[in-house]
């Protein structure tokens, strides 16, 4: 049984100089056999594990992860939870997960620092302000808050923005989401660890899945760093190493494996309460609560495996942080790093069953996973536990691409991928 | 970020090539007598390997010619440069 965390807790483990905390989860060794196993201890792994025992009753389960968990895209990206997407879809599935992250740090008994600071979209053109415009009314159908803020608005909620109309993009407007904001990434990976880990979960580290073993039309285990692990059912929740993996069985996914770059700089004093984010320059700032600003990039636009990305992609994205906030000039960056994002052609993600019985794919999140992190691992669950999707993920299956219903959020979902 | 020897200019800067995605994708002889399935084998489905892959750049800030290449994506370290209708000279 897992100690609650609380102030009394606190108190108590301040009498012993904090040496005495209980471990948030074990350090199992693999069994012979699981009910099912998670391939990749991110956000989205952990929590499919965290479900699955909980609202599915399947505790043994394992989590196996190639590195450390919350090591890969969980830890690299820039942390912005929001739902306004254009299509009925993706609103059901994102709104799914930000209302999860309500209540999350209660549920888990762990803080995540969900932050409800709003996300503010911006037009450059009047191109984007139809764009922007027509996607609050949609998320407005779908009981998503969204505001249309005009020039000046938009200097009212952000002023260190600059609205001159005589630069390269001028501000002429944006759309704002009060309901959206950030997360602490690392919190809500060990979250759902000590979550999913207290009903019994086993999550093994620096265990990396070498080979699927099959039999016919169904899968009998996973080849391991660690030996072999019997199971009947596989949730492959790998991110941009999801092709790796489903290479293993010869199954080919519309997937393009990119370096997506973040950086952070120096710590300041607190300066933009709010997230911003830009469609046409592709920029994205926030700001931590140790003060850094967190600064969101593009992606590389060719396939790579490297967690590094180029130069030229950070250069663009801080010329145009720069024209939009001369204040930052004098800012030094301190860190910048990659994470390698998988993109589907639709920039929508693939919560599917495979032909493969037994074999469950959570991929081609792309650039945006992080947001829904929670609803993602829960819908995942229901999908292995059911051998069905739910039907919110029901749009999002593998079959769309040979169907032709995709879900194309390629310019809807405020964002350029 | 890394240089590439294009074969029609020499060795010149990535980010003045284009990615084309990867090679050796043949556009159907009958498009009509398709069925569903391998049209998404066509447009959509990607090896995407972690390795040598075979690709397709173009060299869109200079001589605008597209030709083939056989890079390492786990490093981006290019192993062969080879014109369009060429044979692979790696496997």
């Amino acid at each position: 049984m897992k100690n609650k965390y609380s102030i009394f807790s606190l108190i108590k483990n301040a009498f012993s100089y904090h040496e005495n905390w209980q471990r948030a989860w074990r350090d199992p060794e693999p069994k012979n056999e699981y009910d099912a196993v998670i391939i990749g201890g991110g956000g989205h792994g952990l929590a499919t594990a965290y479900y699955l025992a909980k609202k599915h009753n399947m505790s043994n389960i394992a989590v196996v992860e190639k590195g450390w968990i919350g090591g890969g895209n969980t830890g690299r990206n820039t942390t912005i939870i929001r739902s306004n997407y254009l299509w009925d879809a993706s609103a059901g599935l994102y709104d799914h997960a930000l209302k999860i992250w309500e209540g999350l740090s209660q549920e888990l008994n762990y803080n995540v620092m969900f932050s409800q600071r709003g996300v503010m979209n911006l037009a450059h053109n009047l191109q984007d302000v139809r764009d922007l415009k027509r996607r609050t009314h949609a998320n407005r159908l779908n009981n998503i808050d969204a505001v249309w803020l005009n020039t000046e608005e938009v200097k009212k909620f952000c002023p260190i923005i600059n609205t001159s109309q005589d630069i390269r993009y001028p501000v002429l407007g944006g759309t704002l989401q009060r309901r959206a904001g950030t997360a602490r990434h690392d919190a809500v990976a060990w979250g759902y660890a000590r979550g999913a880990d207290a009903m019994g979960v086993d999550i093994i580290q620096n265990c990396e899945v070498k080979g699927i073993k099959r039999n016919g039309d169904s899968v009998e285990g996973i080849e391991t760093t660690k030996g072999f692990i019997k199971t009947k059912k596989i949730g492959v929740v790998a991110a941009g190493h999801s092709s790796v993996i489903a290479n293993m069985v010869d199954l080919k996914l519309p997937l393009e494996s990119k370096p997506l770059q973040a950086l952070v700089s120096e710590p300041v004093k607190p300066i933009i309460d709010t997230v911003v984010m830009s469609n046409a320059v592709h920029a994205y700032v926030s700001q931590s609560d140790k003060g850094e600003l967190v600064i969101g990039a593009g992606t590389d636009a060719y396939v790579s495996y490297t967690q590094r990305g180029s130069h030229d992609v950070v250069e663009g994205t801080l010329k145009a942080i720069l024209e939009l906030y001369p204040i930052f000039s004098r800012m030094k960056m301190l860190r910048q790093w990659g994470g390698i994002v998988d993109i589907c052609p639709d920039a929508s993600p693939i919560i599917s069953k495979t032909h493969i019985k037994g074999l469950y794919f959570n991929c081609g999140w792309g650039t945006g996973g992080f947001k829904a992190t929670p609803g993602s691992g829960d819908l995942f669950a229901h999908t292995i536990a059911n051998d069905e999707p739910h039907k919110l993920n029901a749009d999002f299956n593998i079959n769309r691409f040979v169907s032709g219903d995709l879900v194309d959020e390629h310019g809807a979902a405020a964002v350029a991928h | 970020m890394f240089l590439i020897n294009c074969p029609y200019c020499g060795e010149r800067d990535q980010s003045e090539f284009t990615a084309g995605g990867e090679a050796h994708i043949v556009r159907p002889k009958q498009p009509t007598e398709l069925s569903d399935d391998q049209w998404a084998e066509f447009l959509f489905m990607r090896k995407n390997i972690k390795g040598v892959q075979l690709e397709r750049w173009n060299h869109a800030h200079g001589c605008r010619k597209w030709f083939n290449m056989a890079r390492d994506t786990s490093n981006d370290r290019i192993h062969a440069v080879y014109k369009m209708g060429e044979k692979p000279p790696i496997k």
